[in-house]
């Protein structure tokens, strides 16, 4: 790996005073670490955030369930308040990479990575999250861009997601058996005058599927959505899976999800 | 440079590193505690599972800068006078090892299970040792040694 300087602000405003281009936060550093000891990454300075303690801790309002950007998943996937408020969004963070990687791994880290195949953007789409940043608030719809890119601007560091709590959710994952990334994960979110189902996996950036949230929407049955065909032409196609089998998938875990809840 | 002061199997140590120094080196190169193993050095495999402020993690993919003030147990500091934990018993007893390469790795994140769940299932034990890998055992035997500990612990 190449040489960096390691810093460890106390508060936000110092570790944002920190970053340069050539510089990156680290939380987990479930991704960072190993991209930086591939080689795929190398960064001059390297800010650590996760000694801040203002950025980590969970909080269950009425409506609305907060995660501080530095709290694990294995925080998340065991927390009775998640539990209770939304189920499938603690079940989500229990089913990520593996218990190493849940004791560090973080929800920040992982939003503001923004894998294709990570788990928690397509939480964050489905239960229409806003994220807060030290600057401003922005809707999930509007921060995840494309592959591994994110509205964060330079400087600007994740505080909380905000997720707002659904009538009913669910979350269905087709893992890779090795990384236990999704090949496709299937998020879905009822509300009373909606129903989203997020799409993590199958293309190059988490989305919300139209029709299929159209369809329930207007009906919440898995007849609803049984025989609907997603067009496969921009699905991502590799070694794991081919764009129409995610496209396949993407029905059928929606299926999945529609009947657990 | 960084100093690096952590607790190691009971003991403090400190020493100044490079930043980008990673825990599995600190503890092999710089304190030649060579039974926390480096396998795909991409934290896939599990090899170097230690546990820091009592929760397994991958010594690989933590920096060592990153836990200071911390205390760490690894592989060597599971004997308590000069007996092994229960878990190396079980290890042991049950032929839960071939080639030996994963086993600190296994040892280490079986006991951080059994620190969360006392008696877990099969399905459980499976589940917890996804992210460690062993290439000779087909993992029965070491299902059957976490469970044996599990009785024993």
């Amino acid at each position: 790996m190449k040489t960096f300087n390691y810093h460890t602000p106390k508060d936000i405003k110092e570790a944002s005073k920190l970053a340069s281009t050539s510089s990156a936060f680290l939380a987990g550093g479930m991704t960072s670490i190993p991209s930086m000891k591939l080689g795929l990454a190398t960064y001059k300075d390297i800010i650590d955030i996760k000694h801040i303690k203002k950025l980590s801790g969970i909080k269950v309002s009425g409506k609305t369930v907060t995660i501080g950007a530095t709290t694990k998943h294995a925080e998340v996937a065991n927390s009775k308040d998640v539990k209770k408020a939304i189920p499938s969004l603690a079940k989500l963070a229990g089913g990520i990479g593996d218990a190493q990687v849940r004791n560090r791994g973080t929800v920040g880290g992982s939003i503001a990575n923004n894998d294709p195949s990570a788990c928690y953007p397509s939480a964050c789409m489905a239960l229409n999250a806003i994220i807060h940043t030290n600057n401003r608030k922005i809707e999930a719809a509007k921060f995840f861009k494309g592959m591994f890119e994110t509205a964060l601007k330079k400087g600007e560091i994740i505080e909380a997601v905000v997720f707002n709590i659904p009538d009913k959710s669910n979350y269905q994952k087709h893992p890779n058996p090795a990384s236990r990334y999704a090949i496709v994960g299937v998020y879905l979110a009822k509300y009373k005058k909606e129903v989203n189902v997020a799409i993590t996996g199958a293309k190059p950036v988490v989305y919300v599927d139209k029709d299929l949230s159209k369809a329930l929407s207007n009906s919440f049955s898995v007849s609803a959505i049984d025989g609907i065909k997603l067009d496969s032409s921009e699905m991502n196609s590799d070694i794991h899976a081919s764009g129409d089998f995610r496209a396949s998938l993407v029905v059928t875990y929606a299926k999945k999800a529609v009947e657990a809840c | 440079m960084t100093k690096v002061t952590i607790e190691v199997n009971g003991k403090k140590v400190s020493k100044d590193v490079p930043d980008h120094t990673i825990l599995s080196v600190f503890l092999r190169d710089n304190l030649n505690l060579t039974g926390t193993h480096v396998g795909c050095d991409t934290s896939q495999c599990g090899a170097c599972v230690v546990h820091v402020d009592g929760k397994s993690i991958k010594s690989c993919s933590t920096l060592a800068a990153d836990i200071n003030g911390s205390k760490v147990t690894t592989i060597e500091g599971l004997v308590k006078d000069g007996k092994m934990h229960p878990m190396q018993e079980a290890f042991k007893k049950m032929h839960g090892l071939q080639c030996g390469f994963c086993t600190p790795g296994m040892v280490m994140s079986a006991i951080d299970l059994l620190q969360n769940k006392k008696n877990p299932n099969d399905t459980e034990i499976r589940e917890w040792l996804e992210g460690n890998i062993c290439r000779c055992t087909g993992y029965q035997n070491i299902v059957a040694a976490v469970k044996e500990a599990a009785s024993k612990m």
